[in-house]
């Protein structure tokens, strides 16, 4: 397992078209990728439960995956994160 | 007859019969199958997953050709919600352990879902409550075969009345049979008003709950300039409308046969009349009315509505499908304008005292360079594909265009560097919008290509007067005696250095107003595409003569009541058919 902080930092949050952007991300590895809210715990690959977690700009969230390529989910994620989802 | 008030979106008066469609309007069979069924059933949801997936890639294309990538974007992200695992699983465990079928899966699911985000405290979450809704909708469709609701066999002559129109709704709307658009929720930055302004059909939106008060059927009259909504119209008010239409239809139609004509005084005298747009597909409407060009392209609608910054591609393609469209003729387009009552989703600023006299416009772009030469450079890049012009709003010091006119060069030979190639013709221009500008101008005059003159600002920052609060909205006049001395100011030092004056503010849209500035002087007026024929009309009525002697004593006159009662005296002497338009 590897965890990891990230930080919402796009100004409209996390919403319909960042979220859209993890799930595609995430769908490119075989690792579980996981976000959590203070508690809330979302799947990666689920649109609904990242919009769910209604993270704001500014909110932290806790990025973890498990699985043979875990590390680079988590980079590629963190990534996405750090470029506040902009087009690669 | 039941009177309700919302906030006007886009003009004109319709009457027509309602076509409710009430957000939970339709009911799903709660259907049990048989467990020998029950893998019928899952395999029959997979295949509608499947189709709906491609409705919703189709949708998602479609709307990016008509409206750009920002709202089309919303279906890829639709389509992740159609896919989701959750959903998937949830959707699977109903029908193969309760025996649900399909149908009533899909609508326990999405609904769960909806209600979930609707109850959100946080607003963007119960905005997407739509979202899971039109895929709900969608996937139903794609399981039943037929649509759950009947956008596509709306009668014609109907009045589409919703809580609020999902963008799927709202993309396969037949534009013969959909008269006016009105919604409970919504404002004038949301996808009804944007999706009204383009089909150019009356909307008015933010009306608040009233669905509860109409049926489809009724009687429905949708004022667009008032934002006013009469349901069930009395015999008064309805043939006061009546006439109204009538009447408008009438001239329509003698104007229609103008479109090829120049618009030229009795005289000979050429004004030139173009188009402000909002839209790029807006310029279908420009073209059909004889547009000389597009005087004002407001670039705003990128940042409106989404929530999303528009990536330079985005502002590429729509101002390159502008200028394409418009096929040599003129465009300027306006760097962006945001800021105080346009405010873009994303809120670049903390909350300000006085947003009028704030970071807007020019000084918010100024103050964003990032922002502002991701548009810079989309505008350039793009110029190549016509006749490009670029106008900087609401510059009030000399500093401001040097800033932002250094800043276009910088990019200009970042983009030279690259290999693209820039039109040497392309003019920069300024809007002015600040009594300082005007004041000033003649220090400017040598540094910019050509003036336009936005008469909404300009008023408002003469008089002082904020034309939004209705205890002052009175004063608000553009014709004011002091705005029509700016105006005519302005075009005197633009005239002595042979550059170009144009007016793109409301007032180019009354005819008798702008018939006043032809008579001071101006020969180029920018406009709503659908006034253009109108003022055509009226500019081709009249002589130079009659228009200049209309100014001199209009600017004589002491007060905005004076010249108001006077100008409309002389159009109805001069060109009374169009009296009655107004």
């Amino acid at each position: 397992m590897i965890t990891r902080v990230v930080t919402v930092q796009n100004p409209e949050g996390l919403h319909m078209r960042p979220a859209d952007k993890l799930v595609r991300a995430a769908t490119n590895f075989q690792c579980q990728i996981e976000l959590e809210r203070a508690g809330q715990i979302a799947d990666c690959r689920s649109m609904i439960g990242l919009l769910t977690l209604g993270a704001p700009q500014g909110t932290e969230l806790t990025l973890r995956a498990q699985g043979p390529d875990a590390p680079m989910a988590i980079e590629a994620i963190a990534r996405l994160f750090d470029s506040q989802f902009d087009d690669p | 007859m039941l009177e309700l008030q919302g906030i006007a979106v886009s003009p004109g008066v319709a009457i027509g019969k309602a076509i409710v469609f009430d957000r939970e309007g339709y009911s799903i069979a709660r259907c049990l199958v048989s467990k020998s069924e029950a893998q019928r059933e899952w395999q029959r949801l997979g295949e509608a997953v499947s189709k709906a997936h491609q409705v919703l890639g189709a949708r998602g294309k479609e709307t990016t050709d008509s409206w750009g990538a920002n709202l089309g974007g919303i279906f890829s992200a639709q389509q992740q919600l159609l896919l989701d695992p959750h959903v998937r699983s949830e959707m699977e465990h109903l029908i193969r352990d309760n025996l649900y079928a399909a149908e009533y899966a899909v609508s326990e699911v999405f609904a769960k879902y909806a209600a979930a985000f609707r109850k959100a405290s946080s607003s963007f979450l119960a905005e997407r409550a739509a979202d899971v809704r039109d895929v709900e909708r969608t996937l139903l469709e794609a399981l039943t075969g037929k649509p759950t609701q009947t956008f596509a066999e709306i009668p014609p002559g109907s009045i589409v009345v919703s809580h609020d129109l999902t963008p799927g709704e709202t993309a396969s709307f037949d534009t013969e049979k959909v008269l006016a658009l009105c919604t409970e929720a919504g404002g004038p930055g949301g996808h009804t008003a944007i999706v009204a302004r383009g089909m150019e059909i009356p909307a008015v939106v933010g009306v608040g709950n009233f669905l509860h008060n109409i049926r489809s059927g009724d009687e429905l009259i949708i004022d667009g300039h008032l934002g006013r909504i009469f349901v069930s119209p009395d015999a008064p008010t309805r043939d006061r409308y009546l006439k109204r239409r009538i009447a408008r239809e009438s001239i329509v139609s003698e104007l229609s046969e103008l479109k090829d004509l120049p618009a030229v005084t009795s005289d000979g005298v050429h004004v030139e009349l173009m188009a402000n747009v909002e839209f790029p597909n807006e310029t279908q409407a420009c073209l059909a009315r004889g547009a000389d060009g597009v005087g004002l392209y407001r670039t705003e609608f990128l940042y409106l509505g989404h929530d999303k910054e528009p990536t330079e591609e985005d502002h590429f393609l729509a101002y390159q499908q502008v200028l394409r469209d418009m096929q040599g003729r003129p465009v300027v387009i306006r760097t962006l304008d945001l800021g105080a009552d346009k405010m873009g989703m994303t809120r670049p600023v903390e909350p300000e005292n006085n947003p009028f006299l704030g970071l807007r416009s020019i000084r918010l772009s100024l103050r964003n360079p990032a922002l502002f030469r991701v548009q810079v450079r989309a505008i350039l890049r793009a110029a190549s594909a016509g006749n490009c012009r670029v106008m900087f709003p609401m510059v009030t010091t000399l500093d401001e265009f040097r800033s932002a006119k250094f800043l276009l060069r910088s990019v200009a030979d970042d983009l030279t560097c690259e290999g693209i190639r820039i039109p040497s013709t392309l003019r920069v221009g300024m809007m002015v919008e600040v009594p300082a500008a005007v004041l000033m101008l003649d220090r400017f005059i040598e540094e910019i290509d050509f003036v336009s003159i936005g008469t909404n600002d300009l008023t408002q920052y003469t008089l002082a007067v904020d034309r939004s609060n209705d205890s002052v909205a009175d004063l608000y006049q553009a014709c004011d005696p002091a705005v029509l001395r700016l105006i005519k100011r302005t075009q005197e030092i633009t005239s002595e250095h042979g550059k170009s004056t144009s007016v793109c503010g409301e007032m180019s849209n009354n005819p008798a107003h702008a018939l006043l500035l032809v008579g001071m002087g101006i020969r180029s007026l920018s406009l709503a595409p659908s006034t253009i024929p109108v003022i055509k009309k009226a500019i081709r009525s009249v002589t130079l003569g009659q228009c200049e002697a209309m100014a001199w004593r209009a600017l004589r006159l002491g007060t905005a009541r004076e010249v108001e009662a006077f100008l409309m005296n002389q159009l109805a002497g001069l060109v009374p058919e169009i009296v009655l338009q107004a």
